[in-house]
Parts: structure tokens; C-alpha cells; sequence
């Protein structure tokens, strides 16, 4: 039996041009990834940061350039290293002359298809969400997708009222989302009729994401106008 | 030259040709159906996804060749997968580098161009048995054949589903799109006709000639 399972190695055994193929293929295409990675991969990085920075711009009109802030575990922001997780990073942008203009969060939820991610912009000095966009959606061409392209959709997020409470722990009145039509508050978004899932799902977002993030960037706004000041004395 | 061509089988145009028309490995050999169905929603994801394919069919078909004397019988299908894994993987970084709005609309399907069997049947039914140089022009005729299929689709279910070709609107403002041809459901219903003018093609001709009594394959 035991003759039976032994594994002859040596390069005169009948096995040994099967692992010497097998072997030398694999060193083959391991050494191929290997290289084609480290190539592209400062590509790639370079790819990913101008597609957020251009979203980042996009979503809080009037800012030319952008920086990343990592929540900290107290509660505060200071300047995102390499390392940080990004589920706990918010984007500040500003003009050229170092003004802030607001701050882009990030926030996902579940769809119709799959998982929705969106960017939002929220200037603290008038404590309103000033832009949106989509990031990520697999939502139903035609329907579902127009949460990405519908104008009058995306006119919920020029001036979506998020003021901050008294003692700056939420928000007065939470995000509410209402059928196509009925907006009659500052808070209110219209959904859209035929992406009525869709729509609602990105109300959701802004819902829970602006309830978690607004009043912490509300209260740390201070670290973000100072790091404007100190980008154009640099 | 005739009589070289007996013993040891020369290039000859018919080796690019044939994956073009005659073979067609979508609309012949009905091979590869999953990315043919799924990312030909619009033309400009067809024809980048037919690329991909052929990049990996050509450089696979090539490295198969070069290595199929030294490659034993038993482990040959393991050495194809783990060459078409590689240069598959290759293609994703490349995609990401080049665009990352284009990887995004390809998803899962550049992965899954690994289990092509189009790019597996080449390599074990042509590039094993065959000189570097013919398995090259294979590859090439086949990829190419692929992605002209792809984009025979893409181009129908862009300018129905959406009302554009490559992005460009072609319609008036009016044109209200059939949003069902970019659906799953369109690729079926484009591929069935497709397959069906083909197949009408491939029967005509001999019923015309009157070669072939009849006239069906």
C-alpha cells in the first residue's frame, strides 16, 4: 500500500516532468502579476484619487481643490494619513484663496440591484447639503438609474435644509423623503415616480448618513477652516 | 512549397480568416455566452470587453504553444487554466490603470473571462497542437471574430435601448428608448436574430448554389 501512494520527486521518476511543468508555469505567471502589478498599481492610486477629488469638486460648486480629514476617536477631525480607514474619512474643499466651501461625505445603503454609494456636499455656514452625486449603482437602466442623471431629482440636493440643534448633538428636522411633488419643507426630498425605490433608498442614505456625520462636522468645522488658511499661507 | 506544406503545415491566411467568418466563435460555435449576453448593453463595453478577451485569447494561445512540448498530458488543463488566469489578471490591472469608470462598467465579467470557453477550447484544441506562429493567428482571427460579434450586438441594443451609438445620441429629442434591449432579457432577443440572419446566411448560399440538396447543416 504504502509503495502505492509514495510520491517520487526525483528527476528520474515518471512524475517529474508534471511538476516541473506545473511548477515552472507557475513561477512563470507569478513573477507575470507580480510585475504587471507594481507597474500599474501607482497608476491605479493616481486613478482612484482624481476620480474622488473630481466627485469631491463636483458636489460643492465653486471649490478648486480638496483634503481628506479622518475622524478621530474622540469625535474630532485631523488630517487623513495613508492608513486610515476610509469608511471614517470626510473631504474638505475650497476656493483658490483658501475659503472653505464645504465638506463631501461619503454614504451607502442597499438599493434595488445592489449596494448604492453616494457623495454629498455640506456647507456648514449655511448648514445645507449643496450637492449630491452617485458614485456606485447597479439600479435598473431607464428607471432605477435616474437617481444619477434626473434633474429634477438631483434639484433636492442644491438646498436640503440640515440644521444642527441647539446643543449640536442632531439634527432639527431628519431628512425626510416624500412622493414626487409633495415637497413642501427645506428637508423634503422628492422622490421620483417609476425609481420610487431607488429614490428612496438615496433619502435613506442622506437620512442616516447626515443624522451620523452633520452634527460632528458641524461641531469640528473650526479644524476645517483653519486648514484652509494654513493651504494658502503655503 | 507544396510539398513542405504536407510535412510540417505552413502559416496560411485561413488560420486568421476562419475565427472571422466560417467559425465564428459566437455565432458558429455559439462558445462564450456569458460575457456575449451580459456586458453587450452598449456598444463601447462590447467592443472594450472583446479586446480584453482577445489580449488574453492571443498572449494564451502563444504561451501555450511555446511551452506544449514540455507540459505532460495529465496536468495540461491545470497549466492552461493557471496561463489564462494570469493574463486575465494582467488585463483587470490594465483596465484599471487605462480607466476606472470602464472597469466599473465591465465588473465581474473581466474575472470571469477566465472561464471563457472559448479561450480554454482554443488552447486545447488548437494551440496545443500547433506552431507558436499559427496558434498567434488563431488567437487573433478568433479574439477579433469575438469582438466583432460582441459589437454586432452592442451596436443593436445601444441603438434601441438608449437611442445612441457609442455614446453619440442618434434620434430626436422624441425617441422614447426601449429600455428592455439593454436589459438582460434585449441580449437574447438580440442574439436570437443575430443567429438567425446568420444561419439563414450559412443556409442560402448552398441551397442558391444547389451544392447541398436541402441545404441544412
Amino acid at each position: 500500500m504504502r509503495t502505492t501512494i509514495r510520491v517520487d520527486v526525483s528527476p528520474s521518476s515518471a512524475s517529474w516532468p508534471m511538476y516541473r511543468a506545473l511548477v515552472g508555469v507557475g513561477v512563470l505567471c507569478g513573477l507575470l502579476i507580480v510585475s504587471v502589478y507594481l507597474l500599474t498599481q501607482p497608476v491605479i492610486a493616481r486613478n482612484e484619487a482624481h476620480a474622488l477629488q473630481q466627485a469631491v469638486l463636483e458636489v460643492l460648486p465653486g471649490a478648486v481643490v480638496s483634503a481628506s480629514f479622518a475622524l478621530t476617536a474622540e469625535g474630532g477631525f485631523r488630517r487623513a494619513g495613508d492608513g486610515d480607514d476610509p469608511q471614517r474619512l470626510v473631504h474638505a474643499a475650497y476656493t483658490s484663496r483658501g475659503q472653505l466651501v464645504g465638506v463631501a461625505i461619503e454614504g451607502r445603503a442597499m438599493g434595488y440591484q445592489d449596494v448604492i454609494r453616494i457623495l454629498y456636499g455640506y456647507a456648514p455656514q449655511r448648514q445645507r447639503v449643496v450637492g449630491m452625486r452617485v458614485l456606485a449603482s447597479r439600479e435598473t437602466p431607464g428607471l432605477g438609474d435616474r437617481i444619477e442623471k434626473d434633474p429634477d431629482f438631483l434639484a433636492n440636493f442644491t438646498a436640503l435644509d440640515v440644521t444642527v440643534t441647539a446643543d449640536g448633538l442632531s439634527i432639527e428636522h431628519p431628512v425626510q423623503a416624500v412622493k414626487q411633488g409633495a415637497k413642501s419643507a427645506p428637508w423634503e426630498i422628492d422622490g421620483i415616480s417609476g425609481a420610487t425605490i431607488s429614490s428612496a433608498a438615496v433619502a435613506g442614505i442622506l437620512r442616516a448618513s447626515t443624522a451620523q456625520w452633520i452634527p460632528l462636522v458641524y461641531r469640528g468645522r473650526a479644524v476645517f477652516v483653519r486648514s484652509g488658511a494654513v493651504n494658502e499661507g503655503g | 512549397m507544396k510539398g513542405a506544406e504536407k510535412a510540417v503545415p505552413a502559416i496560411s491566411t485561413d488560420d486568421f480568416i476562419k475565427g472571422l467568418w466560417r467559425e465564428n466563435p459566437v455565432f458558429v460555435q455559439v462558445l462564450g455566452m456569458c460575457p456575449v449576453l451580459a456586458v453587450s448593453n452598449s456598444a463601447i463595453n462590447a467592443l472594450a470587453m472583446g479586446l480584453a478577451t482577445s489580449f488574453v485569447l492571443v498572449l494564451s494561445n502563444t504561451l501555450v504553444s511555446l511551452l506544449r512540448h514540455g507540459v505532460p498530458r495529465q496536468v495540461r488543463i491545470a497549466t492552461f487554466i493557471l496561463i489564462i488566469a494570469s493574463f486575465v489578471t494582467v488585463v483587470d490591472y490594465l483596465i484599471q490603470a487605462v480607466s476606472l469608470e470602464l472597469h466599473r462598467a465591465l465588473g465581474a465579467f473581466i474575472s470571469l473571462i477566465v472561464v471563457n470557453c472559448l479561450i480554454l477550447g482554443r488552447a486545447e484544441a488548437f494551440a496545443s497542437k500547433q506552431s507558436v506562429s499559427r496558434s498567434f493567428l488563431d488567437g487573433l482571427g478568433m479574439g477579433l471574430g469575438f469582438t466583432l460579434a460582441l459589437l454586432c450586438l452592442g451596436a443593436v441594443r445601444e441603438i434601441l435601448g438608449s437611442g445612441a451609438l457609442f455614446g453619440v445620441a442618434l434620434f430626436p429629442a422624441g425617441f422614447q428608448p426601449w429600455t428592455v434591449m439593454i436589459l438582460p432579457s434585449g441580449g437574447f432577443f438580440t442574439l436570437g436574430l443575430w443567429l438567425l440572419f446568420f444561419n439563414y446566411l450559412r443556409v442560402r448560399k448552398p441551397a442558391v448554389r444547389e451544392a447541398v440538396p436541402g441545404g441544412t447543416p
